[in-house]
Order: C-alpha cells, then sequence, then structure tokens
C-alpha cells in the first residue's frame, strides 16, 4: 500500500520535473500576484506591513488553484486514471500519492519563497518564521482540498474557473486561520491558537478530502 | 467464472444494453461484435467496474464484483482506448509503474526483455511522446506479457499494430487463454485460437445474447 | 433492494413521486400564502415599534427566516445527496437539485434584507459581521452546486458530482462558521446579531415563527414543482411521461 503510494508520488514528481514550466508559472503567478499590491495600494510601509499576511496568503491560495486543473485531467486524458482505478489498491492511497507530488511540486516552491515575499512588505523576522510555519501546515490541507474540486470537474468545459469556483469558499477556514496567525504576532496576540487551528484543519483534510477525492474520481471517470 | 445477470447499462438518456447475461468461464475467449455505439466499450468498462451497472448483476465466482472490489481488479487486466501510458516517460519507466501499481513490482532488467519481445528494441529509453501509435500500443500491451490476472478484458487491442505484432498478440492471447485464462475482446479482427473456446457475443440486436 | 423494504421505497419512483407531488403542491402553496400574509400582517401592524431601532428593526422578520431557510435546505440537500449516493436512487438526486435554487434564493434574500437593515443602523451597506460573512459563503456554496451541475451534461455524473460536493459543503459549513466567528471576534469588527439586539417580545418571536412556517412551505412547494419539471425532462422518453394526461394536448 505504502509503495503504491510512493509509486504515484515518484512518478508525478518525476512528471513534474520533465515538465518544469507548470511549475514555474504557479510560483511566478505567486510573486507577481504578491508584488502587485504594492502598485496597486501605494509604498506606504506602515499599510503593506498590515496587509501583509493577506495578500500573501490569498496570492498562494489563488496560485494554488492554479495548478489544480491538471491534477487529474492529465491522467484522465491518456487513460493512466481509469489505470489508477482499476489497480488493486485503495484509491485514497493513490489519491494522496498524488496530493502529495502535487504540493511538493506547486505548493512547497512558494512556501520557500513566501518569505523573500514578505521581506518586501518589511515583515520582521519573528513575523516571517510564522508565515512560513502557517503556510507550510495551510499549503498541503489547500492541496488537499482542492483536488476534491479537480476531481469533480475533469473534462468539463470551463474547468479551471469552475474548480475555483467550488473550492475556494472550501478554503476559508484555512485562510482565516494561516494569515490570521501572522497578523496576531505581528500584533503581538500570539500565534498559538491559530497554528493549533491549522494543524487541526490539516488532519481533518488529510482524513477526509482524499476518501471524496476518491468518490469524485469514480463519479468522473465514468 | 465471470457471470453477467440481467445487466442494464444506461449512457446519458439512452439505455445501451438491458437485460444482457452471460458467463464466461476458465479458458473461454468472448468475441464482442457490434456496429459502432452498440455499448461494446460501455459494456466492457462496467465488467471493469468502471461505469455503474443501472440494473443486474456482474459476478466474479459467484460474488458480487462490486463487493469484492480489490479482490477483483486483482484478477482483472484492462486495456482500453486509451493507452493508459505517460507520453514524458519512457516505456520501462511506463511499464515498471504500471507492475508496480498492480502489485506486481518488476525490475528494470525483465521490463526492458518484455519490451524487447514486444519488438520495442532500442526504443526502450526513449520518452513514449516521441514513438509512433503503433509503438505506443505496443508499450500498453506488454502489460499483457507480464499479467498474472486471469481476466483479460481487450477494447480493440489489435489497432494501430502492424502485421507481426497482431500475430504475436494473437499467440499471446491463444496462450493466455490454453493456461485457463478468461478473455474478452472486442476487434474487427477475426481471432484465431490454438485451443480453447472462442464465443461471440452481439450487441445492438433486439434480443442480447450468444450467437 | 429487499421485498420489504419496497412500501418504504414506493414513492422512490418518479412516475409516483411525481403523481404523490403533483397533489401535495397546491395544499403547499396555500399554506405558504396564507402563512406569509399571517406573518407579513403581523410584522407591519400586530408587532410593537422596537424602542431602541424604530420601524427599521421590522425586517429582522424576513431576514432571520430567510437566513434559517437558507442554512436548513442546504443541509436538507446534502441529506438527499447522501441518500442518492448510498441507495442510488434517482429522485433523492432530483431532490437535492430542486432545492438548490430555492436555497440560493433564501441565502440571497437574507443578504439583501441584511445590507437594506445594516444601512440605516450602522450607516453602510455592508459590514463584515460574522453572521452576513458566513451567509455570503453560503451563497457562494449554493453557487458552485449549482454551476457544477450545469457544467455536466451527463445527468448521472450531475446527480453524483452534485452530491459529493454538497456533502463535502455541508461538513465545512460548520468549519465555515466558527472560523468566520473568530475572525470576527479577533479583529473586533461590527457585530451586527440582529436577532439579539433587544429582548425578543413574545410577538416578535410568534411573528419570526410563522414567518419561518410560511417559508417551508413555500420551499416545499417550490421544490416540489421544480421537482416535476426535471422528473418529466429526464424522463421524457418513456411511455409513462408520454402517457400522462397533460402530455395530450397538442
Amino acid at each position: 500500500m505504502f509503495d503504491a503510494f510512493l509509486a504515484v508520488m515518484v512518478r508525478d514528481l518525476v512528471l513534474a520535473m520533465r515538465r518544469k514550466t507548470d511549475v514555474f508559472s504557479t510560483l511566478f503567478f505567486f510573486v507577481i500576484v504578491v508584488s502587485l499590491f504594492p502598485l496597486g495600494i501605494g509604498p506606504e510601509m506602515n499599510t503593506l506591513r498590515l496587509i501583509a499576511p493577506g495578500v500573501v496568503w490569498v496570492a498562494a491560495l489563488l496560485a494554488s488553484m492554479l495548478a489544480l486543473e491538471r491534477l487529474f485531467a492529465a491522467d484522465y486524458d491518456d487513460g493512466t486514471l481509469e489505470q489508477m482505478l482499476l489497480a488493486p489498491q485503495p484509491l485514497f492511497i493513490l489519491v494522496l500519492g498524488k496530493v502529495a507530488a502535487h504540493w511538493l511540486a506547486t505548493g512547497l516552491p512558494l512556501v520557500l519563497m513566501a518569505p523573500l515575499l514578505g521581506l518586501q512588505y518589511d515583515l520582521s523576522a519573528d513575523a516571517l518564521r510564522i508565515l512560513l510555519y502557517s503556510l507550510l501546515l495551510g499549503t498541503p490541507a489547500l492541496s488537499l482540498i482542492g483536488a476534491i474540486g479537480a476531481a469533480l470537474t475533469i473534462g468539463l468545459r470551463g474547468g479551471g474557473v469552475l474548480v475555483s469556483l467550488l473550492v475556494l469558499p472550501l478554503c476559508i477556514p484555512i485562510l482565516i486561520f494561516g494569515a490570521g496567525a501572522v497578523e496576531a504576532n505581528v500584533s503581538g496576540l500570539g500565534e498559538q491558537g491559530h497554528i493549533f487551528m491549522l494543524g487541526a484543519l490539516l488532519v481533518l483534510s488529510l482524513l477526509l478530502a482524499p476518501l471524496a477525492t476518491a468518490a469524485a474520481l469514480r463519479v468522473s471517470a465514468e | 467464472m465471470l457471470e453477467v445477470v440481467k445487466l442494464e447499462c444506461v449512457r446519458g438518456d439512452r439505455r445501451l444494453i438491458s437485460g444482457l447475461s452471460f458467463s464466461l468461464r476458465q479458458g473461454e475467449l468472448m468475441h464482442l461484435h457490434g456496429h459502432n455505439g452498440s455499448g461494446k466499450t460501455t459494456l466492457m468498462r462496467t465488467i471493469c467496474g468502471l461505469i455503474q451497472q443501472s440494473g443486474g448483476e456482474i459476478l466474479w465466482n459467484g460474488e458480487s464484483s462490486r463487493k469484492l472490489g480489490e479482490e477483483f481488479t486483482r484478477e482483472l487486466t484492462y486495456i482500453g482506448h486509451k493507452n493508459g501510458i505517460k507520453d514524458d516517460l519512457n516505456g520501462i519507466e511506463n511499464l515498471q509503474l504500471s507492475c508496480r501499481l498492480a502489485g506486481m513490482p518488476i525490475v528494470r532488467k525483465t521490463a526492458w526483455e518484455v519490451l524487447e519481445r514486444m519488438g520495442l528494441r532500442g526504443h526502450e529509453d526513449l520518452p513514449v511522446r516521441v514513438l509512433s501509435q503503433g509503438q505506443k500500443r505496443r508499450v500498453t500491451l506488454a502489460r499483457l506479457l507480464l499479467s498474472k490476472a486471469p481476466l483479460w478484458i481487450l477494447d480493440e487491442p489489435f489497432t494501430a499494430l502492424d502485421m507481426a505484432a497482431v500475430e504475436f498478440l494473437q499467440s499471446i492471447i491463444s496462450l493466455h487463454v490454453e493456461q485457463g485464462g478468461m478473455v474478452i475482446l472486442t476487434t474487427h479482427q477475426e481471432v484465431r485460437l490454438t485451443r480453447g473456446q472462442v464465443r461471440q457475443l452481439r450487441l445492438g440486436w433486439k434480443e442480447e445474447g450468444d450467437v | 433492494m429487499s421485498s420489504r423494504l419496497i412500501n418504504w421505497f414506493k414513492f422512490s419512483s418518479p412516475p409516483a413521486f411525481y403523481d404523490l407531488a403533483g397533489r401535495m403542491v397546491p395544499w403547499f402553496t396555500v399554506i405558504a400564502v396564507v402563512l406569509i400574509g399571517v406573518g407579513l400582517y403581523m410584522s407591519f401592524f400586530v408587532a410593537p415599534t422596537d424602542y431602541k431601532q424604530g420601524e427599521g428593526y421590522r425586517i429582522i422578520f424576513v431576514h432571520v427566516p430567510a437566513a434559517w431557510m437558507s442554512m436548513f435546505i442546504y443541509v436538507i440537500m446534502a441529506l438527499w445527496s447522501g441518500i442518492g449516493l448510498v441507495f442510488n436512487t434517482r429522485l433523492s438526486a432530483m431532490m437535492a437539485q430542486a432545492l438548490a435554487p430555492t436555497g440560493a434564493m433564501f441565502t440571497f434574500l437574507a443578504l439583501w434584507t441584511g445590507a437594506f437593515w445594516g444601512k440605516p443602523m450602522w450607516g453602510a451597506w455592508w459590514v463584515w459581521d460574522a453572521r452576513l460573512t458566513s451567509e455570503l459563503i453560503l451563497l457562494f456554496l449554493y453557487i458552485g452546486f449549482i454551476a457544477l451541475q450545469g457544467a455536466i451534461d451527463d445527468k448521472r455524473r450531475a446527480d453524483r458530482a452534485g452530491a459529493i460536493l454538497a456533502l463535502v459543503g455541508v461538513v465545512n459549513i460548520p468549519i465555515i462558521y466558527y472560523s468566520v466567528k473568530w475572525w470576527n471576534t479577533l479583529h473586533q469588527g461590527a457585530s451586527v446579531s440582529i436577532s439579539k439586539g433587544s429582548s425578543m417580545g413574545e410577538v416578535m418571536l410568534i411573528t419570526m415563527l410563522i414567518m419561518a412556517l410560511g417559508f417551508w412551505a413555500y420551499s416545499i412547494a417550490v421544490a416540489l414543482m421544480r421537482v416535476r419539471s426535471i422528473i418529466l425532462e429526464r424522463d421524457r422518453d418513456t411511455t409513462w411521461v408520454s402517457q400522462l394526461p397533460e402530455m395530450q394536448v397538442r
């Protein structure tokens, strides 16, 4: 079972490495969106410091939506998805493998890039650290929840926009606690509560989202 | 033994298959016939479990294939219209991966040998993207050489293959049936078997069943 | 399905339910008109003027029941979806599909009345209050459900995909609600809390309940009407539909 998880994860990572543009376009989308805000709002440092957690988190949310569309659609197109559905392995394990690879290829780069972008907004070292932690806990949950939407919209017209429409509302709690953690740290309230909640949400989505995704895949692949 | 009991399949608003019953024993091959859109692919995908039937049952050794779940899919090798291989991986990687997913990992050397037997010598480590349609099909079908599953469901396995490859594939299928395997396939080619029984099933007529 | 359960599932067949729903619709329509009429009369003429909020508070008689309905309907939709997935009954999915627009309508009504209430009370059309924000997210969930069903051509896939989405949504609703509440208290934003603004008198409570019951009856009537047309549309090629009296007039 674990071997199947590894097999799928490694396969998707290898594929991501051979198609680097997908990975990089997500990352640069994130960078560009975050860099646009000061241009729209003005370079006033106090304001920027105030909105930084929200901006970085919303940008991360949007960027992670961007890569979702192809998560299952590519496998559906070339028929590897039906082979996975027919593999004598629990489907949610294979889903977990795919989501893990998806996060490593598109989520983790965002997390690592975020502190650098936080510097543009003059966040303190401590706040940057919390930003990193909150994204580290939050972005895997975004990938897990997003996978449900990706599985539901396989092969549909305008699938990309539809995924965002379905998934973004479901991601709101993660946004609230993620950005909230950094804000709480900046305002000196202490970020612990938020971080715990993020962890709880991650555990919950780890338990439930792969099952929902597996069910959705069976429906969509008919 | 595979038994299909009063199967009913609906696609879209159309009832493609209704009241279809047949059984397939060890050492038997079933050749599905029918005009385009008569439900051959639907029937095969339903038997695999990719499509949920709207009525009737599919039994594997007397038990519902749905309830058996992975116990059933372990006994099954399905090759559909889509090749089920990744364009960005080479033949070896593709083959190794599908064997690993089937729960029977193979070493690189085995994969190499099998692809060579499929007539892909010299193309084993090229990304599948650069291969021709027929060569891609061969990579897909290489799975059959390694499959230990008793039930093969093959949807148009011969498309895009050249004469030699068709010949070779027929011999593999014959061997499988001879050794007590079961095959359900669709093709426009005539299927010749050295031993074992070939049965024909015609879909799309009012009264369906064995011909 | 075993024969023991056959009575239970009798009305789960579309022809039987089509007939039953047809007979139920007029009753619920009458109940809805009467209750909403009485409720509106009471809310405008019977309920006393609020000493703190003046006449403007009367909008809560629409706002609060609408907000209740918006949440109830989502839960019921998820319930039907769950039944549809487990028992593989077509009718349950049709019910879920029929309920969605009504739920979205009540959500929108709750938001709209909330804004109308907020303008005189807070001087702003929109305040980021926990209740209104959750209601807004609920509207997004409804829209997602409707959009997903609309995007899928294959009816069976649309039913089952919608069902999965509704179930995922219903698991998420409490999480969303509490996270928004947490967010709201942390930012010490405006708290509208229409319903508990002042101690509620007995008349006000009764009026609100009558309105809520009226909305229930309306939702049932509209959902049944909608489910009837969904049944007709999906079964249009079957013989039972072509034999219906309403199909004979050409």
